[in-house]
Protein backbone atom coordinates (compact mmCIF):
# COMPACT_ATOMS: atom_id res chain seq x y z
CA UNK A 1 0.00 0.00 0.00
CA UNK A 2 0.93 3.44 -0.56
CA UNK A 3 1.64 5.88 2.78
CA UNK A 4 2.53 9.73 2.14
CA UNK A 5 5.08 10.60 5.29
CA UNK A 6 5.54 14.38 6.19
CA UNK A 7 8.38 15.44 7.92
CA UNK A 8 8.37 19.08 9.75
CA UNK A 9 11.09 21.74 11.14
CA UNK A 10 14.03 19.64 12.13
CA UNK A 11 13.64 16.57 10.61
CA UNK A 12 12.56 18.09 7.26
CA UNK A 13 15.66 20.33 7.68
CA UNK A 14 18.03 16.89 8.20
CA UNK A 15 15.97 14.84 5.84
CA UNK A 16 16.24 17.81 2.89
CA UNK A 17 12.76 16.38 2.02
CA UNK A 18 9.22 17.49 3.52
CA UNK A 19 6.90 14.18 1.92
CA UNK A 20 7.61 10.86 1.19
CA UNK A 21 5.96 8.53 -1.02
CA UNK A 22 6.25 5.02 1.27
CA UNK A 23 5.84 1.60 -0.68
CA UNK A 24 4.98 -0.87 2.24
CA UNK A 25 2.73 -4.07 3.00
CA UNK A 26 -0.04 -4.02 3.76
CA UNK A 27 0.40 -5.39 7.65
CA UNK A 28 2.26 -2.32 8.29
CA UNK A 29 2.84 -0.21 11.67
CA UNK A 30 3.35 3.50 12.16
CA UNK A 31 6.50 2.57 13.61
CA UNK A 32 7.68 0.43 10.50
CA UNK A 33 6.26 3.46 7.98
CA UNK A 34 9.19 5.37 10.58
CA UNK A 35 11.68 3.02 10.07
CA UNK A 36 11.14 3.13 6.21
CA UNK A 37 11.34 7.26 6.70
CA UNK A 38 14.33 6.68 8.24
CA UNK A 39 16.00 4.55 5.80
CA UNK A 40 14.86 6.47 2.49
CA UNK A 41 15.49 9.67 4.26
CA UNK A 42 18.78 8.86 6.19
CA UNK A 43 17.08 10.80 9.32
CA UNK A 44 16.59 9.50 12.95
CA UNK A 45 13.08 9.79 14.25
CA UNK A 46 13.65 8.68 17.92
CA UNK A 47 11.97 11.25 20.28
CA UNK A 48 9.63 11.49 16.80
CA UNK A 49 5.35 12.02 18.05
CA UNK A 50 3.61 10.23 15.21
CA UNK A 51 0.63 11.04 13.84
CA UNK A 52 -1.89 9.19 11.33
CA UNK A 53 -4.71 11.25 9.42
CA UNK A 54 -4.22 14.81 11.66
CA UNK A 55 -4.35 12.99 14.75
CA UNK A 56 -1.96 11.77 17.64
CA UNK A 57 -1.33 8.46 17.29
CA UNK A 58 0.26 5.18 18.87
CA UNK A 59 3.17 4.13 16.91
CA UNK A 60 1.70 0.44 17.21
CA UNK A 61 -1.24 1.40 15.73
CA UNK A 62 -2.22 -0.12 12.15
CA UNK A 63 -2.13 1.47 8.68
CA UNK A 64 -4.39 1.44 5.86
CA UNK A 65 -3.82 2.13 2.29
CA UNK A 66 -3.56 6.30 1.81
CA UNK A 67 -3.01 7.25 5.54
CA UNK A 68 -1.21 10.54 6.20
CA UNK A 69 1.49 9.62 8.56
CA UNK A 70 3.42 12.71 10.06
CA UNK A 71 6.42 12.44 12.09
CA UNK A 72 6.47 15.21 14.48
CA UNK A 73 10.32 17.05 16.95
CA UNK A 74 8.92 18.07 20.38
CA UNK A 75 6.34 20.47 19.61
CA UNK A 76 7.24 24.21 20.79
CA UNK A 77 4.31 26.27 19.74
CA UNK A 78 3.36 29.38 21.62
CA UNK B 1 -8.75 2.88 9.75
CA UNK B 2 -5.89 2.31 12.03
CA UNK B 3 -5.70 5.38 13.98
CA UNK B 4 -5.47 5.49 17.85
CA UNK B 5 -5.07 8.26 19.78
CA UNK B 6 -3.34 8.11 23.44
CA UNK B 7 -6.95 8.72 25.10
CA UNK B 8 -9.32 6.40 24.93
CA UNK B 9 -12.39 8.66 25.41
CA UNK B 10 -14.24 8.93 22.27
CA UNK B 11 -13.61 13.11 20.84
CA UNK B 12 -15.15 15.49 21.86
CA UNK B 13 -16.33 18.12 19.26
CA UNK B 14 -15.71 21.74 18.91
CA UNK B 15 -18.62 23.67 19.21
CA UNK B 16 -19.84 26.51 16.14
CA UNK B 17 -19.21 29.49 18.87
CA UNK B 18 -15.65 28.62 18.76
CA UNK B 19 -13.15 30.90 16.94
CA UNK B 20 -10.25 28.95 16.21
CA UNK B 21 -7.71 29.81 13.49
CA UNK B 22 -3.99 29.77 12.31
CA UNK B 23 -3.01 32.92 10.69
CA UNK B 24 0.15 34.83 9.36
CA UNK B 25 -0.90 38.38 10.03
CA UNK B 26 -0.81 40.13 13.03
CA UNK B 27 -3.00 38.77 15.93
CA UNK B 28 -5.71 41.12 17.48
CA UNK B 29 -6.42 39.67 20.71
CA UNK B 30 -9.16 41.34 21.94
CA UNK B 31 -10.95 41.03 18.72
CA UNK B 32 -10.22 37.26 19.12
CA UNK B 33 -11.65 37.21 22.38
CA UNK B 34 -14.47 39.66 21.73
CA UNK B 35 -15.52 36.98 19.01
CA UNK B 36 -16.47 34.64 21.66
CA UNK B 37 -18.64 36.31 23.70
CA UNK B 38 -22.17 36.22 24.02
CA UNK B 39 -24.74 38.75 25.83
CA UNK B 40 -24.87 36.06 29.08
CA UNK B 41 -21.39 36.03 29.52
CA UNK B 42 -19.90 38.53 31.85
CA UNK B 43 -16.19 37.40 31.82
CA UNK B 44 -13.85 37.10 28.87
CA UNK B 45 -10.07 35.90 30.27
CA UNK B 46 -7.65 35.98 27.43
CA UNK B 47 -3.97 34.99 27.57
CA UNK B 48 -1.48 36.32 24.70
CA UNK B 49 2.33 34.83 24.10
CA UNK B 50 4.44 37.30 23.12
CA UNK B 51 7.80 36.96 21.29
CA UNK B 52 10.41 38.55 24.13
CA UNK B 53 14.00 39.30 24.21
CA UNK B 54 16.36 38.05 25.66
CA UNK B 55 16.16 34.65 25.66
CA UNK B 56 18.69 32.37 27.98
CA UNK B 57 21.17 35.58 27.53
CA UNK B 58 20.85 36.29 23.43
CA UNK B 59 19.25 38.41 21.92
CA UNK B 60 16.22 37.27 19.57
CA UNK B 61 16.35 39.01 16.13
CA UNK B 62 13.01 37.51 15.50
CA UNK B 63 11.00 33.98 15.69
CA UNK B 64 10.12 31.70 12.97
CA UNK B 65 7.03 29.12 13.72
CA UNK B 66 6.29 26.22 11.13
CA UNK B 67 3.33 24.57 11.65
CA UNK B 68 1.60 21.23 10.92
CA UNK B 69 -1.04 23.25 9.28
CA UNK B 70 -3.97 20.47 8.42
CA UNK B 71 -3.78 19.60 11.94
CA UNK B 72 -3.09 22.93 13.78
CA UNK B 73 -7.04 23.59 14.19
CA UNK B 74 -8.27 19.90 14.56
CA UNK B 75 -6.18 19.89 17.51
CA UNK B 76 -7.40 23.16 18.78
CA UNK B 77 -10.92 21.83 18.58
CA UNK B 78 -10.44 18.52 20.26
CA UNK B 79 -8.48 21.33 23.41
CA UNK B 80 -11.51 23.48 22.90
CA UNK B 81 -14.27 20.42 23.14
CA UNK B 82 -12.33 19.87 26.17
CA UNK B 83 -12.30 23.29 27.71
CA UNK B 84 -15.78 23.40 27.44
CA UNK B 85 -16.05 20.05 29.02
CA UNK B 86 -14.16 20.44 32.16
CA UNK B 87 -14.66 24.09 32.85
CA UNK B 88 -18.37 24.71 31.23
CA UNK B 89 -17.15 27.94 29.25
CA UNK B 90 -19.56 29.18 26.64
CA UNK B 91 -17.27 30.03 24.03
CA UNK B 92 -13.33 29.67 23.04
CA UNK B 93 -10.83 31.10 20.70
CA UNK B 94 -7.48 30.02 20.11
CA UNK B 95 -5.44 31.82 17.20
CA UNK B 96 -1.94 30.94 16.49
CA UNK B 97 0.40 32.93 14.67
CA UNK B 98 2.15 31.12 11.49
CA UNK B 99 5.61 32.85 9.77
CA UNK B 100 7.98 35.75 11.00
CA UNK B 101 7.32 36.82 14.24
CA UNK B 102 8.91 40.25 15.89
CA UNK B 103 9.97 40.81 19.41
CA UNK B 104 7.01 42.14 20.97
CA UNK B 105 4.68 40.77 18.38
CA UNK B 106 1.95 37.88 19.84
CA UNK B 107 2.60 35.01 18.70
CA UNK B 108 -0.70 33.56 20.42
CA UNK B 109 -3.87 34.59 22.26
CA UNK B 110 -5.95 32.07 23.82
CA UNK B 111 -9.31 33.09 24.78
CA UNK B 112 -12.17 31.93 27.07
CA UNK B 113 -16.35 33.76 27.66
CA UNK B 114 -18.44 32.03 30.35
CA UNK B 115 -20.69 33.93 32.37
CA UNK B 116 -18.21 34.34 35.54
CA UNK B 117 -14.67 34.46 35.94
CA UNK B 118 -14.14 31.86 37.81
CA UNK B 119 -14.62 29.24 34.85
CA UNK B 120 -13.13 31.97 32.55
CA UNK B 121 -9.87 32.67 33.97
CA UNK B 122 -9.40 28.32 34.71
CA UNK B 123 -10.22 27.63 30.92
CA UNK B 124 -8.30 30.38 29.94
CA UNK B 125 -5.20 28.78 31.74
CA UNK B 126 -5.78 25.05 31.21
CA UNK B 127 -6.08 26.01 27.11
CA UNK B 128 -2.56 28.16 26.95
CA UNK B 129 -0.83 24.66 28.79
CA UNK B 130 -2.65 22.52 26.31
CA UNK B 131 -1.98 24.62 23.03
CA UNK B 132 2.05 24.59 24.27
CA UNK B 133 1.73 21.07 25.02
CA UNK B 134 0.28 19.99 21.76
CA UNK B 135 -0.66 21.98 19.01
CA UNK B 136 2.13 20.89 15.95
CA UNK B 137 3.75 23.76 15.61
CA UNK B 138 7.39 24.66 15.69
CA UNK B 139 9.71 27.87 16.49
CA UNK B 140 12.62 28.76 14.72
CA UNK B 141 14.92 31.22 16.76
CA UNK B 142 16.63 33.54 14.68
CA UNK B 143 19.58 34.87 16.60
CA UNK B 144 22.85 37.17 15.27
CA UNK B 145 24.40 33.90 15.33
CA UNK B 146 22.23 31.92 13.38
CA UNK B 147 19.07 29.92 13.73
CA UNK B 148 18.24 26.89 15.96
CA UNK B 149 14.77 24.88 16.83
CA UNK B 150 13.72 25.58 20.45
CA UNK B 151 13.53 22.24 22.65
CA UNK B 152 10.22 21.36 22.75
CA UNK B 153 7.51 18.57 24.67
CA UNK B 154 6.66 15.65 23.41
CA UNK B 155 4.39 14.58 26.15
CA UNK B 156 1.03 14.98 23.82
CA UNK B 157 1.72 11.65 22.59
CA UNK B 158 4.04 8.76 23.19
CA UNK B 159 7.04 9.21 21.27
CA UNK B 160 9.59 6.65 19.17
Amino acid sequence: MTITARLFARYRAEAGVAELLLDLPDDTTVRDAARAVERQARIVLRGAMCAVNERYSDPDARLGDGDRVAFLPPVSGG
Amino acid sequence: MGTASPSSRPSPVADAGDNLLITREPLRPWHLAESVRTDGCGAVASFVGVVRSPNRGVAIRYLEYEGYEEMIVPEMARIAAELRAAHGVEGVAIAHRLGRVAVGEPSIVVAAASAHRREALAACHAGIDECKARLPIWKLEVTVDGAHWVEGSSGAAPAL
